[in-house]
Protein backbone atom coordinates (compact mmCIF):
# COMPACT_ATOMS: atom_id res chain seq x y z
CA UNK A 1 0.00 0.00 0.00
CA UNK A 2 1.56 3.25 -0.86
CA UNK A 3 0.94 6.29 1.92
CA UNK A 4 0.66 9.83 1.50
CA UNK A 5 4.35 10.32 2.46
CA UNK A 6 5.51 7.89 -0.08
CA UNK A 7 3.53 9.99 -2.90
CA UNK A 8 4.75 13.43 -1.53
CA UNK A 9 7.97 12.06 -1.60
CA UNK A 10 7.85 10.65 -5.16
CA UNK A 11 6.03 13.98 -5.75
CA UNK A 12 9.11 15.45 -4.22
CA UNK A 13 11.29 13.78 -6.29
CA UNK A 14 9.86 14.82 -9.44
CA UNK A 15 9.72 18.54 -9.32
CA UNK A 16 12.60 20.14 -11.11
CA UNK A 17 15.67 21.54 -8.94
CA UNK A 18 16.23 24.69 -9.65
CA UNK A 19 19.71 26.32 -9.19
CA UNK A 20 20.15 28.88 -6.75
CA UNK A 21 21.02 31.91 -7.33
CA UNK A 22 23.18 34.80 -5.58
CA UNK A 23 21.35 37.46 -3.37
CA UNK A 24 22.90 40.26 -1.46
CA UNK A 25 20.22 41.45 1.03
CA UNK A 26 20.77 44.90 2.54
CA UNK A 27 18.65 46.01 5.56
CA UNK A 28 18.72 49.10 7.41
CA UNK A 29 18.62 48.40 11.25
CA UNK A 30 17.89 49.89 14.56
CA UNK A 31 17.96 48.83 17.70
CA UNK A 32 17.27 51.98 20.49
CA UNK A 33 19.56 49.51 22.99
CA UNK A 34 22.55 49.23 20.72
CA UNK A 35 22.71 52.87 18.71
CA UNK A 36 20.21 55.20 18.43
CA UNK A 37 21.40 55.96 15.24
CA UNK A 38 20.28 53.01 12.13
CA UNK A 39 22.77 51.60 10.29
CA UNK A 40 23.12 48.87 7.54
CA UNK A 41 23.86 45.32 7.02
CA UNK A 42 24.78 43.30 3.96
CA UNK A 43 24.18 39.64 3.56
CA UNK A 44 24.86 37.73 1.12
CA UNK A 45 23.01 34.59 0.61
CA UNK A 46 21.87 31.67 -1.69
CA UNK A 47 18.53 31.76 -2.75
CA UNK A 48 15.56 29.42 -5.08
CA UNK A 49 14.67 32.31 -7.80
CA UNK A 50 11.05 31.57 -7.02
CA UNK A 51 11.65 31.90 -3.10
CA UNK A 52 9.75 35.26 -1.53
CA UNK A 53 11.65 37.92 0.28
CA UNK A 54 10.02 37.02 3.47
CA UNK A 55 11.49 33.79 3.01
CA UNK A 56 14.73 35.09 2.40
CA UNK A 57 14.49 37.49 5.43
CA UNK A 58 13.82 34.04 7.72
CA UNK A 59 16.78 32.03 6.13
CA UNK A 60 19.14 35.61 7.43
CA UNK A 61 17.14 35.48 10.65
CA UNK A 62 17.77 31.99 11.26
CA UNK A 63 20.97 31.42 10.03
CA UNK A 64 22.82 34.36 9.82
CA UNK A 65 21.80 36.67 12.63
CA UNK A 66 18.99 35.87 15.02
CA UNK A 67 18.49 39.79 16.09
CA UNK A 68 16.98 40.76 12.61
CA UNK A 69 13.28 41.60 13.75
CA UNK A 70 10.52 42.00 11.31
CA UNK A 71 6.60 41.24 11.41
CA UNK A 72 4.94 38.62 9.35
CA UNK A 73 2.59 36.36 10.06
CA UNK A 74 0.56 34.56 7.24
CA UNK A 75 2.97 34.88 4.46
CA UNK A 76 0.88 34.71 2.11
CA UNK A 77 -0.68 38.33 1.33
CA UNK A 78 -3.66 38.38 3.27
CA UNK A 79 -2.33 39.66 7.01
CA UNK A 80 -0.64 42.91 5.89
CA UNK A 81 2.05 42.57 8.29
CA UNK A 82 5.25 42.50 6.26
CA UNK A 83 4.63 45.37 4.26
CA UNK A 84 8.29 47.05 3.79
CA UNK A 85 10.05 49.48 1.64
CA UNK A 86 12.06 46.71 -0.95
CA UNK A 87 13.98 49.10 -3.17
CA UNK A 88 12.59 52.14 -2.96
CA UNK A 89 8.85 50.99 -3.38
CA UNK A 90 6.41 50.03 -0.39
CA UNK A 91 5.96 46.04 -0.78
CA UNK A 92 4.77 43.33 0.48
CA UNK A 93 7.87 40.94 1.53
CA UNK A 94 6.04 37.83 0.93
CA UNK A 95 5.01 38.90 -2.53
CA UNK A 96 8.24 39.71 -3.85
CA UNK A 97 10.09 37.12 -5.84
CA UNK A 98 14.14 36.76 -5.16
CA UNK A 99 14.68 36.50 -8.89
CA UNK A 100 12.98 39.83 -9.55
CA UNK A 101 15.11 41.91 -7.01
CA UNK A 102 18.38 39.47 -7.23
CA UNK A 103 21.09 39.88 -7.51
CA UNK A 104 20.78 43.01 -4.84
CA UNK A 105 18.03 43.99 -2.57
CA UNK A 106 17.44 46.99 0.02
CA UNK A 107 15.25 47.09 2.20
CA UNK A 108 13.99 49.72 4.91
CA UNK A 109 11.10 50.02 7.40
CA UNK A 110 8.14 51.75 5.73
CA UNK A 111 8.36 55.64 6.41
CA UNK A 112 6.76 58.16 8.00
CA UNK A 113 6.06 55.53 11.05
CA UNK A 114 8.44 55.49 14.02
CA UNK A 115 10.65 52.73 13.64
CA UNK A 116 10.48 50.74 17.10
CA UNK A 117 13.66 47.76 15.43
CA UNK A 118 14.73 47.04 12.19
CA UNK A 119 11.67 46.92 9.87
CA UNK A 120 9.16 47.00 12.91
CA UNK A 121 7.59 50.30 13.06
CA UNK A 122 4.68 51.62 15.32
CA UNK A 123 1.55 50.89 13.70
CA UNK A 124 -0.44 52.96 16.40
CA UNK A 125 -0.74 56.56 14.76
CA UNK A 126 -1.89 54.82 11.34
CA UNK A 127 -4.56 52.27 13.51
CA UNK A 128 -5.54 55.79 15.07
CA UNK A 129 -6.46 57.22 11.88
CA UNK A 130 -8.21 54.04 10.92
CA UNK A 131 -10.41 54.37 13.90
CA UNK A 132 -11.59 57.46 13.69
CA UNK A 133 -13.45 56.96 10.81
CA UNK A 134 -15.73 54.39 12.71
CA UNK A 135 -14.37 51.24 10.25
CA UNK A 136 -17.70 48.88 11.11
CA UNK A 137 -21.39 48.71 10.13
CA UNK A 138 -23.77 51.55 11.76
CA UNK A 139 -27.25 50.75 10.98
CA UNK A 140 -29.97 52.06 13.99
CA UNK A 141 -32.58 50.72 12.10
CA UNK A 142 -33.27 48.43 13.80
CA UNK A 143 -32.04 44.57 13.91
CA UNK A 144 -33.23 42.33 10.54
CA UNK A 145 -35.25 38.92 11.49
CA UNK A 146 -32.19 37.65 8.93
CA UNK A 147 -29.24 38.79 7.46
CA UNK A 148 -29.21 42.41 6.12
CA UNK A 149 -29.78 41.79 1.93
CA UNK A 150 -28.13 43.43 -0.65
CA UNK A 151 -28.25 43.85 -4.37
CA UNK A 152 -24.99 42.29 -6.60
CA UNK A 153 -25.23 45.87 -7.47
CA UNK A 154 -25.10 47.71 -4.40
CA UNK A 155 -22.37 45.40 -3.13
CA UNK A 156 -20.38 45.89 -6.15
CA UNK A 157 -20.43 49.59 -5.56
CA UNK A 158 -17.99 49.36 -2.92
CA UNK A 159 -15.96 45.81 -3.44
CA UNK A 160 -12.63 47.42 -4.66
CA UNK A 161 -12.14 49.12 -1.05
CA UNK A 162 -12.99 45.39 0.89
CA UNK A 163 -9.75 44.36 -0.23
CA UNK A 164 -8.03 46.44 2.03
CA UNK A 165 -5.97 44.57 5.06
CA UNK A 166 -4.63 47.24 6.89
CA UNK A 167 -0.76 46.72 5.52
CA UNK A 168 0.09 50.59 5.64
CA UNK A 169 2.22 50.59 2.30
CA UNK A 170 -0.41 53.12 0.57
CA UNK A 171 -0.38 55.75 4.03
CA UNK A 172 3.33 55.34 4.37
CA UNK A 173 3.80 56.18 0.70
CA UNK A 174 1.89 59.08 1.23
CA UNK A 175 4.07 62.48 0.92
CA UNK A 176 1.18 64.52 2.90
CA UNK A 177 1.19 61.95 5.78
CA UNK A 178 5.08 61.92 5.94
CA UNK A 179 4.85 65.89 6.61
CA UNK A 180 1.78 65.81 8.68
CA UNK A 181 0.77 62.54 11.01
CA UNK A 182 -2.41 63.80 11.59
CA UNK A 183 -3.85 63.28 8.13
CA UNK A 184 -5.68 60.09 8.62
CA UNK A 185 -4.11 59.11 5.02
CA UNK A 186 -5.39 56.62 2.45
CA UNK A 187 -5.93 53.86 4.33
CA UNK A 188 -8.85 55.04 6.67
CA UNK A 189 -10.46 56.83 3.80
CA UNK A 190 -10.44 53.64 1.77
CA UNK A 191 -12.23 52.03 4.73
CA UNK A 192 -14.31 54.66 5.07
CA UNK A 193 -15.02 54.46 1.57
CA UNK A 194 -16.14 50.86 2.21
CA UNK A 195 -18.73 52.10 4.40
CA UNK A 196 -20.01 55.01 3.31
CA UNK A 197 -21.08 53.37 -0.15
CA UNK A 198 -22.68 50.27 1.57
CA UNK A 199 -26.39 50.86 1.01
CA UNK A 200 -26.53 48.92 4.33
CA UNK A 201 -24.51 51.07 6.23
CA UNK A 202 -26.57 54.65 7.77
CA UNK A 203 -23.50 56.52 8.86
CA UNK A 204 -21.83 57.81 5.92
CA UNK A 205 -22.99 61.49 6.86
CA UNK A 206 -20.72 60.91 9.75
CA UNK A 207 -17.90 59.59 7.80
CA UNK A 208 -17.87 62.02 5.70
CA UNK A 209 -18.29 64.79 8.17
CA UNK A 210 -15.21 63.21 10.30
CA UNK A 211 -13.38 62.98 6.77
CA UNK A 212 -14.15 66.91 5.30
CA UNK A 213 -12.45 68.19 8.67
CA UNK A 214 -8.65 69.54 8.22
CA UNK A 215 -7.12 66.30 8.76
CA UNK A 216 -9.44 64.87 6.29
CA UNK A 217 -9.72 64.03 2.39
CA UNK A 218 -8.94 67.36 1.63
CA UNK A 219 -5.35 67.16 2.05
CA UNK A 220 -4.92 64.51 -0.27
CA UNK A 221 -2.81 65.86 -3.19
CA UNK A 222 -3.80 62.95 -5.79
CA UNK A 223 0.03 62.06 -6.30
CA UNK A 224 -1.19 58.11 -7.01
CA UNK A 225 2.05 56.74 -4.57
CA UNK A 226 -0.87 55.08 -2.46
CA UNK A 227 -2.28 53.46 -5.54
CA UNK A 228 1.16 52.23 -7.23
CA UNK A 229 1.54 50.81 -3.12
CA UNK A 230 -1.46 48.89 -2.30
CA UNK A 231 -0.32 44.84 -3.08
CA UNK A 232 -4.16 44.42 -3.20
CA UNK A 233 -4.46 46.32 -6.51
CA UNK A 234 -7.01 48.59 -4.82
CA UNK A 235 -7.07 51.91 -6.81
CA UNK A 236 -6.77 54.11 -3.46
CA UNK A 237 -6.86 57.17 -4.73
CA UNK A 238 -9.94 56.70 -7.51
CA UNK A 239 -11.66 55.89 -3.97
CA UNK A 240 -10.18 58.88 -2.43
CA UNK A 241 -11.46 60.88 -4.94
CA UNK A 242 -15.01 59.21 -4.80
CA UNK A 243 -15.33 60.34 -1.58
CA UNK A 244 -13.98 63.98 -2.34
CA UNK A 245 -17.05 64.11 -4.80
CA UNK A 246 -19.71 62.32 -2.34
CA UNK A 247 -18.76 64.82 0.41
CA UNK A 248 -19.02 67.98 -2.48
CA UNK A 249 -22.62 66.62 -3.90
CA UNK A 250 -24.01 66.17 -0.32
CA UNK A 251 -22.80 69.63 0.11
CA UNK A 252 -23.98 71.41 -2.57
CA UNK B 1 -39.23 38.64 15.68
CA UNK B 2 -41.70 39.51 18.21
CA UNK B 3 -41.28 36.85 20.52
CA UNK B 4 -37.01 37.02 20.05
CA UNK B 5 -35.25 39.45 22.47
CA UNK B 6 -32.56 41.40 20.64
CA UNK B 7 -29.42 40.33 22.28
CA UNK B 8 -28.26 44.21 21.50
CA UNK B 9 -30.40 46.62 22.01
CA UNK B 10 -29.99 49.57 19.78
CA UNK B 11 -28.79 52.69 21.80
CA UNK B 12 -31.57 55.52 21.57
CA UNK B 13 -31.54 57.03 18.16
CA UNK B 14 -31.46 60.35 20.04
CA UNK B 15 -28.38 59.73 21.81
CA UNK B 16 -26.46 58.24 18.66
CA UNK B 17 -27.22 60.94 16.94
CA UNK B 18 -26.01 63.29 19.19
CA UNK B 19 -22.73 61.85 19.65
CA UNK B 20 -22.24 61.36 15.78
CA UNK B 21 -23.65 64.99 14.87
CA UNK B 22 -26.14 63.19 12.16
CA UNK B 23 -28.21 66.18 10.59
CA UNK B 24 -25.41 68.64 10.87
CA UNK B 25 -24.01 70.21 7.36
CA UNK B 26 -21.18 68.48 6.35
CA UNK B 27 -17.93 69.77 4.73
CA UNK B 28 -17.10 73.57 6.01
CA UNK B 29 -13.43 75.37 5.33
CA UNK B 30 -11.18 72.74 4.09
CA UNK B 31 -13.90 71.34 2.12
CA UNK B 32 -14.68 75.38 0.52
CA UNK B 33 -10.84 76.14 0.14
CA UNK B 34 -10.96 72.83 -2.01
CA UNK B 35 -13.42 73.81 -4.48
CA UNK B 36 -12.29 77.70 -4.43
CA UNK B 37 -8.36 76.06 -5.56
CA UNK B 38 -10.60 74.08 -8.04
CA UNK B 39 -12.33 77.19 -9.58
CA UNK B 40 -10.02 79.92 -9.09
CA UNK B 41 -7.56 77.61 -11.11
CA UNK B 42 -9.33 77.73 -13.62
CA UNK B 43 -10.09 81.15 -13.89
CA UNK B 44 -6.60 82.01 -13.49
CA UNK B 45 -5.72 79.77 -16.71
CA UNK B 46 -7.79 82.13 -17.93
CA UNK B 47 -7.20 85.52 -16.77
CA UNK B 48 -3.14 85.00 -16.37
CA UNK B 49 -2.99 83.33 -20.03
CA UNK B 50 -5.15 85.97 -21.36
CA UNK B 51 -2.95 88.97 -19.48
CA UNK B 52 0.24 87.60 -20.97
CA UNK B 53 -1.05 87.32 -24.39
CA UNK B 54 -2.41 90.77 -24.03
CA UNK B 55 0.55 92.46 -22.70
CA UNK B 56 3.57 90.37 -23.38
CA UNK B 57 3.39 89.09 -26.51
CA UNK B 58 2.29 91.82 -29.49
CA UNK B 59 4.85 94.10 -31.39
CA UNK B 60 6.52 96.04 -28.78
CA UNK B 61 6.17 93.51 -25.76
CA UNK B 62 6.97 94.92 -22.20
CA UNK B 63 8.69 97.81 -23.35
CA UNK B 64 6.20 99.35 -24.95
CA UNK B 65 4.30 99.22 -21.10
CA UNK B 66 4.42 102.66 -19.53
CA UNK B 67 2.14 105.25 -16.98
CA UNK B 68 0.27 106.32 -20.16
CA UNK B 69 -0.14 102.42 -21.52
CA UNK B 70 -1.70 101.58 -18.71
CA UNK B 71 -3.54 104.72 -18.23
CA UNK B 72 -5.20 104.40 -21.26
CA UNK B 73 -5.82 100.38 -20.68
CA UNK B 74 -7.80 101.22 -17.11
CA UNK B 75 -10.07 103.80 -18.58
CA UNK B 76 -12.11 100.42 -19.82
CA UNK B 77 -13.96 98.88 -16.23
CA UNK B 78 -13.30 95.74 -18.16
CA UNK B 79 -9.88 96.28 -17.74
CA UNK B 80 -9.92 97.04 -14.30
CA UNK B 81 -12.38 94.22 -13.50
CA UNK B 82 -9.67 91.90 -15.14
CA UNK B 83 -6.98 92.91 -13.29
CA UNK B 84 -8.82 92.97 -10.43
CA UNK B 85 -10.02 89.53 -10.23
CA UNK B 86 -6.41 88.53 -11.55
CA UNK B 87 -4.80 89.99 -8.53
CA UNK B 88 -7.42 88.44 -6.15
CA UNK B 89 -7.67 85.21 -7.16
CA UNK B 90 -3.80 84.89 -7.55
CA UNK B 91 -3.40 86.17 -4.30
CA UNK B 92 -6.23 84.02 -2.49
CA UNK B 93 -4.97 81.08 -4.81
CA UNK B 94 -1.53 81.63 -3.45
CA UNK B 95 -1.99 81.93 -0.02
CA UNK B 96 -4.55 79.08 0.48
CA UNK B 97 -1.46 77.04 -1.28
CA UNK B 98 0.86 78.41 0.92
CA UNK B 99 -1.28 77.91 4.20
CA UNK B 100 -1.94 74.18 2.71
CA UNK B 101 2.25 73.69 2.87
CA UNK B 102 2.21 75.18 6.28
CA UNK B 103 -0.15 72.84 7.50
CA UNK B 104 1.87 69.52 5.63
CA UNK B 105 5.16 70.90 6.98
CA UNK B 106 4.82 72.92 10.13
CA UNK B 107 4.28 70.62 12.98
CA UNK B 108 4.76 73.19 16.17
CA UNK B 109 1.18 74.82 16.81
CA UNK B 110 2.36 77.69 17.64
CA UNK B 111 4.31 78.59 14.25
CA UNK B 112 1.94 76.84 12.30
CA UNK B 113 -0.33 79.51 13.52
CA UNK B 114 2.06 82.33 13.54
CA UNK B 115 3.08 81.42 9.80
CA UNK B 116 -0.40 80.88 8.35
CA UNK B 117 -1.21 84.29 10.22
CA UNK B 118 1.51 85.75 8.53
CA UNK B 119 0.81 84.72 5.24
CA UNK B 120 -2.55 86.14 5.82
CA UNK B 121 -1.79 89.50 6.75
CA UNK B 122 0.93 89.90 3.80
CA UNK B 123 -2.40 88.51 1.40
CA UNK B 124 -5.32 90.25 3.00
CA UNK B 125 -2.66 94.08 2.56
CA UNK B 126 -1.95 93.06 -1.09
CA UNK B 127 -5.46 92.80 -1.66
CA UNK B 128 -6.56 95.91 0.44
CA UNK B 129 -3.39 97.66 -1.56
CA UNK B 130 -4.24 96.70 -5.06
CA UNK B 131 -8.24 97.18 -4.76
CA UNK B 132 -7.25 100.79 -3.33
CA UNK B 133 -5.17 101.52 -6.61
CA UNK B 134 -7.78 99.52 -8.89
CA UNK B 135 -10.82 101.43 -7.56
CA UNK B 136 -8.85 105.28 -6.94
CA UNK B 137 -6.56 104.91 -9.83
CA UNK B 138 -7.02 108.45 -12.02
CA UNK B 139 -4.38 109.44 -14.10
CA UNK B 140 -5.49 113.55 -14.42
CA UNK B 141 -4.33 113.56 -11.37
CA UNK B 142 -0.76 112.91 -12.32
CA UNK B 143 -0.09 115.54 -14.75
CA UNK B 144 0.91 114.85 -18.35
CA UNK B 145 3.37 112.48 -17.41
CA UNK B 146 4.31 109.73 -20.07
Amino acid sequence: MVSAADVLDASDRERPTTDTIPLTVRVRRFNPEVSEDSWWDEWSVRCDPLERLVEVLHQIKWHHDGTLSFRRSCAHGICGSDAMLINGRNQLACKVLAQDVAPRVTIEPIRGLSVLKDLIVDMEPFMDGYRSILPYLINDSGEPEKERRQSPEDRHRYDDTTKCILCAACTTSCPVFWGDGAYVGPAAIVNAHRFIFDSRDEAGRERMKILSEKTGVFRCRTTFNCTDACPRGIEVTKAIQEVKRAILFERF
Amino acid sequence: MATTTSPRPAAPPDAREAALGRGRPIGGFELWTWVFMRISGLLLLVLAVGHTLIMHLPAGGVDRINFGFVAVRWQSPFWRTWDWMLLMLALLHGINGLRTITLDYVRPPGWRFAITMAFYVIGFTLMVLGTVIVVTFDPTGWGPIG
